[in-house]
């Protein structure tokens, strides 16, 4: 079993998919109370389509990804507030940027192979500078929410108190969005497309279930990204079974539970504004109290 | 061109297009009114865990697919609350079940061409049987949605007066999440998982942007996925590019002219007044 860790390959990718797991439950986090998971499953998307158009080209993936997921998330953060409508006008262009990604895999003749890897991320395709170039990508986007964190908070648990305070709240959200995207294009060479969703949306799920406190549930977040990670990667190396499948079994797995006992405390009254997974309703301040 | 029309494959591919794009834009209509977008979403990847396991088992993808989305429907009508973009639940669900597909995939075959017919969509390979099928599933559709019209308008657009008016929302919620896995397991085989976002919510989203009117909305919907079904078709044996990518294009396209025109008919920053039963979320930007 240790005689695995060895091997490079797994040695990458066992901290590609560490790198991967921090970045994503740290976003995750931002992107559940924000309420934004669909967001983040469109961007996964929208990757797709510029890792094929990349291939076609013959660059790497990861540099089509980025152009792509940016460039949606800067359309997405011009999109209004209204959920139905967003909804709808986000689905539309990731439905188009699948489109277009089918395109490329037609021109492209290495059809087949080439999209499910894409679509499913593979474990044993990573090389060391996939995993310095995670790294240092991963570094940028942590520290760009170091700096927003609280600013964030605020405007994404009270966007109306927030602004009268003077904090610039649509710029937060592009940002936040922008950064977002890097950090799924990350994440698509490790896991795939397809479940990047279930890094992202799993354990911050989990862990805004389990308590209201931010800076306790991205920790929680974070530990529990990680041992999915590990344990999917490791279950992985010694079953045929695909990685993302464990990954994404482990975060159902420890989710439902979680759900189904857990009850979060304090009032859940609806409130227009209120962030989903905490407790919409109450202000920051008496959440503390609750 | 017309020649191609007397092949038994091209003749059940318009067919099955046909169909499928008259039900999936009238259950849309109400997708869209009801802002369960995300959940449509979700029911559609749901539908390719239950193919790639419906391959798994040897049995027929359509079956499969019935089989998981009519779960998924049910538990996601358990939850009862409205189904939205933000829904925690729906994206675990969603999570989960694209982890089984893969799952189901990987054991199926090691080889990617089962995987990318179900994603990317194979209605060039739909079967007599499966436009008979979905010639009974449309009719069932048409059916109900006649039946249940009126209530299911009134508790789309605004459900806490239509309970208090006596109005089974709850039992009509689930009812309408069944015909809407119903149809998104049929879209499927036209334009694959990934894509049944194009025919089910796109063209009666463009259709709401242009008339308010319900049933005009609704016609005006079927034309639009008619219109870019059979043009994808038509285009898809003209050019050499897949059907799926020009059905997206052309309901994409309407899409997003619907927007143009909805924007010169209400110049300026028009915005419609926030409807009681919509939600409005803390700024994307």
């Amino acid at each position: 079993m240790f005689a695995l860790l060895k091997f490079g390959f797994i040695q990458n990718t066992i901290l590609a998919g560490s790198i991967v797991a921090i970045a994503t439950a740290v976003l995750g986090y931002f992107l559940v109370v924000r309420g934004l998971t669909f967001a983040g499953h469109a961007l996964a998307s929208i990757g797709f389509a510029g890792a094929a158009g990349a291939v076609l080209i013959g660059a790497a993936p990861v540099y089509g990804m980025l152009v792509f997921t940016v460039g949606a998330s800067l359309v997405i953060s011009l999109l209004g507030r209204e959920v139905r409508e967003r909804d709808i006008a986000i689905g539309v262009i990731m439905t188009f940027a699948l489109g277009l990604g089918i395109l490329f895999l037609s021109l492209y003749h290495g059809y087949a192979e080439q999209a499910y890897s894409i679509l499913f991320g593979s474990i044993v395709g990573i090389s060391r500078s996939d995993v310095l170039r995670s790294g240092l990508l991963s570094l940028g986007v942590l520290a760009a929410i170091a700096v927003m964190a609280r600013p964030l908070l605020f405007a994404s648990f009270d966007p109306d108190l927030a602004e009268a305070r003077g904090v610039p709240v649509h710029a937060l959200g592009s940002v936040f969005l922008v950064v977002v995207a890097l950090t799924i294009s990350i994440a698509v060479q490790v896991i795939g497309v397809l479940l990047v969703f279930a890094l992202l949306v799993g354990p911050a799920a989990t862990a805004a279930r389990l308590t209201y406190r931010p800076g306790r549930a991205i920790a929680i977040a974070i530990l529990l990204g990680l041992a999915y990670t590990w344990l999917g990667i490791l279950l992985a190396s010694i079953s045929p079974w695909p990685v993302s499948f464990f990954i994404a079994v482990l975060s159902f797995g420890v989710y439902l539970p979680v759900r189904l006992l857990v009850r979060p405390r304090g009032r859940r009254a609806a409130h227009p504004h209120g962030p989903a997974g905490l407790a919409p309703g109450l202000p920051l301040e008496e959440q503390r109290h609750a | 061109m017309l020649d191609l029309l007397r092949h038994d494959f091209v003749q059940n591919a318009f067919l099955a297009g046909t169909l499928v794009a008259i039900l999936s834009a009238l259950v849309g209509y109400f997708v869209v009114l009801r802002g369960q977008s995300f959940a449509c979403e979700a029911l559609s990847h749901i539908g390719f865990a239950g193919a790639t396991g419906a391959a798994l088992l040897g049995v027929s993808s359509l079956l499969g697919m019935f089989f998981f989305t009519f779960l998924a429907a049910i538990g996601m009508g358990a939850l009862g609350r409205r189904l939205r973009g933000r829904d925690i639940e729906v994206s675990m669900l969603l999570s989960f079940v694209l982890g089984l597909g893969v799952l189901f995939l990987s054991l199926y075959t090691r080889q990617a061409s089962a995987a990318v017919g179900i994603l990317f969509g194979s209605i060039l390979s739909v079967t007599r049987l499966d436009v008979i099928i979905t010639l009974a599933c449309g009719l069932l559709t048409v059916a109900l949605l006649t039946v249940l019209y009126r209530p299911l308008l009134f508790a789309s657009i605004d459900p806490e007066v239509a309970e208090a008016r006596g109005v089974p929302v709850r039992k009509l919620s689930v009812l309408f999440l069944l015909l809407m896995a119903l149809s998104v397991s049929e879209a499927i085989k036209v334009v694959g998982v990934l894509l049944v976002f194009a025919l089910l919510v796109v063209p009666a989203a463009a259709a709401e942007h242009l008339t308010h009117r319900p049933l005009a909305a609704l016609l005006l919907g079927v034309l639009i996925g008619l219109v870019s079904t059979w043009g994808g078709l038509a285009l898809a044996f003209i050019g050499h590019w897949p059907v799926s990518f020009y059905i997206v294009s052309l309901t994409s396209l309407f899409y997003f002219a619907s927007l143009a025109i909805h924007a010169v008919r209400f110049p300026g920053r028009y915005r419609e007044p926030p409807h009681p039963g919509r939600e409005v979320l803390p700024p994307a930007r």
